[in-house]
């Protein structure tokens, strides 16, 4: 009798195990291997502690499920292959996927939320044929928040860079004389210009291969500004081909203005700019064409460029003109070095205007962006020194120090 | 007034955007997004003027048979053809309805086998105008120069094979030396920290010309008018 009792007992728990085993394999269907139906199948751990929240710093919509990971990821039988978020609706039974996480990693940021309904989260652990599904999360909803705190450094030191260019400006604009250093490129445009006069053929300018929308479009027009007044007085012909419409039409509201400051309105000509192509090495091959053609005296390549740089640099060298280049992607300006007479490098480009105008308020914000520099340089030896240390004494404080001043210029 | 508007709108949208970074709520956290997409749209009609100025300036070349103007021809006949191609979606397996860049299309026919063969061209044009750069740049013509061109000189080397069987044989000690690893070094310390240099001061401009569009010191994108030469 107790044996068959004990008999009894063990078939029924092994019922019962079975049976906890067969609830814990959804969503995923078990497979229909012969072995896996016959042999016991390790099935892996089900994730614990599930942690559902709303993601911090953001717009809304996304919620941050995080977990414990199995105890078979990276450990045990180690068969977890990734980890699949379910959600639903407080009170609801329609689970749907939201999304995997692969194994070794114990959070996933669910982006398909609707703010303020509450939802709840559980997560299968895979082992690619089965999944052991975790406990719920506690209900959570998205909402909006009203600050990024991911972007605080950049907040605060943006805002003492701000604070400090806003200063100088109004700082000069009492009177006060500041320094400014000579930029050679700037220097040379009026003898650049005066080349083209005695030489009797145009100015050519090009604003680069971007819209208006690019703040060096923005930098390379206003250059067209006041070079436009230059060429405006020594009556000469300015040659404009353009790649975007609406840098077209701005481009003509600037020399139309220049020739009226210069009281020359019955010079200028809206033939002065004109469009060719929106396609980049479609307008290269208009420009080269022009180059080669019109043999322009002075060259001007004032903002946005990628490949074409060296060539037309390149072929501005060719026909012997004078070239004054400036933009702010640092992978062309090697090839503006090697193939112009100046070359404005990145900031000197946004400082150009202010530099030729010589007004006192736009000089006031060049004096601005030295606090930005000392800031700067400030970080980088704090940090540098902190490394070092780190890698000599390999005390944790340092490394913190470190990850700190790295997390300063860190956007997320 | 003419000039104050935009200022007005520049001053407005310059600030709005700057705070819509910091601030993720509605209706700051898409203004971003929608700024962008006001620009697009505002693109999209301006490049009918684009269009239409290429076909002024070319057409007045035709008739007044300026020099060259054989050219101008092709110029309109590319334009015009590609153009009709696209809006009447000619040989699309899907009619009027289908993509416009389909298999199989007229579009896609000159796209393939006329742009793409040309703008590859030109491109390609770009390792001839490298070579004769870098002929004047590499010049040992100071002491400056001579440094550019050694270094330039152990970056190619460190770029090809023979770069490696120059210096395989040296002990590991001396491993640094190793041309590759040399290239390695230089373009991942000295080169990495000259650009950061440049990002630096890049991002200090744009923050500095913002400003300055921003407050309506800078006016030379509008016509600088007031401003002195």
């Amino acid at each position: 009798m107790p044996n068959k009792l004990a008999l009894f007992v063990l078939i029924f728990a092994c019922l019962i195990s079975t049976g906890a085993f067969a609830q814990e394999i959804s969503p995923i269907p078990p497979s229909d291997s012969i072995i896996t139906s016959i042999l016991p199948y390790p099935r892996p751990a089900p994730p614990t502690n599930i942690i559902a929240r709303d993601n911090p710093s953001d717009g809304g919509g996304r919620i941050l499920v995080s977990w414990e990971l199995s105890l078979d990821d990276g450990r045990g039988n180690n068969n977890v292959v990734g980890y699949e978020i379910l959600r639903a609706e407080e009170g609801g039974d329609q689970f749907i996927s939201t999304g995997m996480a692969a194994n070794g990693v114990n959070f996933y940021i669910d982006s398909g939320a609707d703010d303020h309904v509450q939802y709840v989260y559980k997560v299968v652990a895979s082992d690619g044929k089965a999944g052991a599904e975790s406990g719920l999360s506690q209900p959570v909803h998205s909402s909006q928040q009203w600050f990024n705190l991911n972007l605080k450094y950049l907040f605060l030191i943006g805002a003492l860079i701000c604070g400090s260019v806003i200063y100088f400006i109004y700082h000069a604009k009492r009177g006060k004389k500041l320094f400014i250093r000579k930029i050679a490129g700037l220097e040379a445009i009026d003898d650049a210009v005066g080349r083209a006069t005695e030489m009797g053929r145009p100015v050519l300018f090009i604003p680069g291969i971007r819209d208006m929308d690019d703040v060096q479009t923005i930098a390379g027009i206003t250059i067209l500004g006041r070079v436009a007044r230059t060429i405006a007085e020594y009556d000469i012909r300015i040659n404009m081909p353009v790649s975007r419409s609406i840098v077209m039409t701005t481009a003509r509201e600037t020399i139309k203005a220049a020739y009226a400051a210069e009281g020359r309105i019955d010079a200028y000509s809206d033939d002065f700019v004109y469009y060719l192509t929106d396609e980049q090495f479609g307008y290269v091959a208009a420009v080269d064409g022009i180059m080669v053609r019109d043999r322009p005296a002075t060259c001007f390549y004032m903002g946005s460029f990628f490949a074409e740089s060296l060539i037309f640099a390149e072929t501005g060298n060719s026909i012997g003109a004078i070239q004054i280049a400036g933009t702010a992607m640092p992978a062309q300006l090697p090839f503006f070095v090697a193939a112009c007479d100046y070359t404005l490098i990145g900031e000197e480009l946004f400082a150009a205007s202010a530099y030729l105008s010589g007004e006192p308020k736009q000089l006031g914000s060049l004096k601005g962006q030295d606090v930005g520099k000392v800031i700067a340089m400030v970080a980088v030896i704090l940090g540098m020194i902190a490394a070092t240390l780190y890698s000599i004494t390999g005390v944790s404080l340092f490394d913190s120090w470190h990850e700190f001043m790295l997390n300063l210029f860190t956007l997320n | 007034m003419k000039r104050q508007i935009p200022l007005i709108i520049t001053a407005i949208v310059g600030t709005v955007l700057i705070i819509s970074v910091f601030i993720p709520h509605d209706p700051f956290g898409r203004l971003g997004e929608d700024f962008s997409v006001f620009f697009d749209i505002i693109a999209v009609f301006a490049f009918i003027l684009g269009g239409g100025n290429m076909i002024r300036v070319h057409g007045d070349r035709i008739y007044r048979q300026k020099k060259d103007w054989p050219f101008s021809i092709v110029t309109i006949a590319g334009f015009l053809i590609t153009l009709f191609a696209g809006a009447t979606k000619i040989g699309n397996p899907n009619g009027i309805r289908g993509d416009v860049a389909a298999p199989g299309s007229l579009f896609t026919l000159i796209y393939d086998n006329v742009f793409s063969p040309l703008q590859a061209t030109m491109f390609a044009i770009l390792a001839f105008f490298v070579a004769s750069a870098s002929y004047r740049a590499f010049r040992a013509k100071n002491k400056e120069a001579t440094i550019l061109l050694v270094t330039a000189f152990i970056i190619l080397l460190g770029r090809t094979p023979v770069g490696h069987y120059i210096t395989f044989w040296l002990p590991s000690w001396l491993d640094f030396f190793h041309i590759p690893v040399l290239a390695n070094w230089i373009m991942a310390i000295p080169n990495l920290a000259g650009q950061r240099a440049i990002m630096i001061g890049i991002s200090l401009g744009v923050i500095s010309m913002s400003l300055r569009v921003i407050l309506g010191i800078e006016r030379g994108y509008i016509g600088a008018e007031g401003s002195e030469k």
